[in-house]
């Protein structure tokens, strides 16, 4: 993913490499003005944050009230705004503590298994959840954990509840499931990448360890941990630099008013204001700030990865 | 090699142990709603407790759901999203990737700045809102196909495949007076398929699933992909139109469950049917994505 190597171009060269490749830039134009149209035309229109925006009016067209969204967003809806931030970030923590870890754990332990048609049809059925729908996944929890739910059932039957508990209305239990039920789909597609890496590591490296006497939990700590290092790394920097985006979706199917304490979060507080209110500068104010503090996560976990372990995306 | 120690052999029975169920309590959820859906409304409706094979094996549920005419359109506008997407995404991708794995590029680098800063940086759903209805998308199947034409992820995984060709073949068919567009199709393209097949996959199970821009883009009913209808009858348990004939109120609530269950079932099989076939693609796939230069 790196893009570096940066080569000077100067003007005249520039002109005799788009004759030369004129093909392979006629080429290039479509993606260039898809990106163009969907991506930067709307960080330009970012501006109607800072704007008394009207739809009549367009986005140059509309008065400026430079921070006034920004002022009615941290200022008068303070209770809100706090609320949604303190959400995205303690829903980002607990599944980076709990989710992040989990296609590791679940590919290192899967790398123990010697029977290949076992092991395979582990994989096979640990991809799956990956390839079912989020509108599928939270009907499947809504009906698993509904109070006379199969979850209830079974709990109360092992003796751990008496009274069935109200997990989709109880503010406390939506973190719990939102993260638990993403671990769930995403344990083995997740362990893909780790397994691959796995399997990239020089086999002369057992055999040595073997000789010196190691036993597999010491092979797995000292040689098969480090050596997919690089690649959890990475994956960790891609993850804490999208702290701040919660998938929409499934918050957005799996909420409902009686759990907005713990459940609303930046995007669908966006979603409401912004669209069904029709409050387009005060959405895309939320928005901006937003996508700055992300950017903001992104730069500052690549630049202390860079500065700690030289492994970095850029 | 010397013998197993007994905490090695311990360890590995918990560990075949526990690994099978986790991957148990991915599959089971599957499995009962396929029982369910296949049960007596009544029956299942009295029940509680895991299922191991379906109640009184009734199929009163499909025909329900069959009969109501919104699965049939969301069906229809699913396919239309999923092959025209799919065509277009691919189109796009493959061309991309290509013209980004040249080495001779000027411009390359600027580009993929270009191209890959969006991934860390966007204008938000609100511009991007506001973009796409002034482009006059809005309630038109455009508006589930053009913003999300290309996925950055999957241009650069593609343009890593390409760079696994060795630069010979090239040479070579440029020696013979092949432009551009010959060597995309027909020397690339086919040396790549592997690859090709795992794009084609993310990009048409991602629009089979997406219902994110239609909640957005999408007023008009008759353009809703089944994700949306699945979305009424399963969280917002909107069932009632598919049982006019139905006057008893505890044979409606147990409709309404076995309804959700078939909705599941009919939504979700097509794409675990075609998944074995592409199993053995991922894992090549996610990799030359992955971290490769």
């Amino acid at each position: 993913m790196k893009i570096s190597n940066k080569t000077k171009v100067n003007f005249y060269d520039f002109i005799k490499d788009l004759k030369r490749n004129k093909n392979l830039y006629f080429m290039i134009l479509p993606i260039l003005l898809y990106y163009l149209v969907f991506h930067y035309i709307p960080m330009y229109g970012l501006q109607i944050a800072f704007k008394d925006f009207s739809p009549a009016k367009g986005i140059i067209g509309s008065p400026w009230v430079g921070l006034e969204k920004f002022k009615e967003f941290f200022v008068y809806d303070s209770f809100y705004v706090w609320r949604i931030i303190r959400n995205t970030i303690l829903i980002n923590v607990y599944d980076i503590v709990f989710g992040f870890p989990a296609p590791i754990i679940f590919a290192l332990l899967l790398n123990e298994i010697k029977n290949s048609f076992y092991k395979r049809t582990l994989q096979t059925i640990s991809y799956m959840p990956h390839f079912i729908s989020t509108v599928v996944i939270v009907g499947i929890i809504l009906d698993f954990f509904s109070r006379d739910g199969l979850v209830n059932y079974i709990l109360k039957t092992l003796g751990i509840v008496k009274e069935p508990i109200a997990f989709m209305s109880e503010p406390g239990w939506f973190r719990p499931l939102y993260v638990g039920s993403g671990i769930w789909q995403n344990l083995g597609w997740g362990s893909i990448i780790y397994l691959a890496a796995i399997s990239n590591i020089d086999s002369q490296l057992y055999e040595a360890a073997i000789i010196d006497g190691a036993g597999r939990l010491k092979q797995a700590l000292y040689i098969t941990l480090p050596g997919i290092m690089p690649t959890i790394i990475i994956m960790f920097i891609l993850r804490v630099g999208s702290i701040m985006n919660v998938g929409f979706e499934k918050v957005f199917l799996m909420y409902n008013p009686l759990v907005y304490e713990t459940a609303d979060v930046i995007s669908t507080y966006v979603y409401r204001k912004g669209l069904l209110e029709m409050d387009y500068g005060y959405g895309a104010a939320v928005g901006l700030f937003n996508s700055v503090v992300n950017f903001g996560f992104v730069i500052l976990t690549n630049y202390i990865s860079r500065k700690f372990t030289e492994t970095s995306l850029w | 090699m010397k013998k197993r120690s007994i905490s090695e052999a311990l360890f590995d029975i918990m560990n075949y142990m526990f690994l099978g169920v986790l991957c148990f309590s991915m599959l089971y959820p599957m499995i009962y709603v396929i029982f369910a859906s296949l049960s007596d409304p009544i029956k299942i409706m009295a029940y509680r407790g895991p299922l191991l094979k379906p109640i009184d094996f009734s199929l009163k549920a499909y025909k329900l759901l069959l009969d109501y005419p919104m699965i049939w359109i969301g069906y229809r506008n699913t396919i239309i999203y999923v092959v025209l997407g799919t065509t277009i995404n691919m189109l796009l991708t493959t061309i991309g990737g290509y013209v980004l794995s040249r080495k001779n590029l000027k411009l390359k680098n600027p580009i993929m700045f270009f191209i890959v800063f969006t991934m860390y940086f966007s204008g938000g759903m609100i511009p991007t809102y506001v973009v796409i209805e002034s482009l006059g998308l809005v309630d038109t199947i455009w508006a589930m196909i053009l913003p999300g034409a290309v996925s950055t992820m999957n241009l650069i995984i593609m343009r890593t495949g390409f760079q696994t060709v060795p630069e010979s073949l090239e040479e070579s068919a440029r020696i013979d007076g092949a432009n551009d567009w010959v060597i995309l199709f027909k020397i690339m393209i086919p040396l790549t398929m592997p690859t090709i097949a795992v794009m084609i996959l993310f990009y048409a199970v991602g629009h089979w699933n997406s219902f994110f821009n239609a909640i957005l883009y999408l007023r008009k009913r008759e353009l809703y992909p089944l994700q949306l209808v699945l979305r009424e009858i399963l969280i917002m348990s909107d069932t009632m139109y598919m049982q006019t004939g139905v006057s008893d109120a505890e044979d409606r609530l147990a409709l309404t469950r076995l309804i959700k269950y078939a909705a599941i079932v009919v939504s979700t099989v097509p794409i675990l049917c075609l998944y074995p076939f592409l199993q053995k693609y991922f894992v090549k796939g996610v990799l030359i994505g992955a971290i490769k230069e």
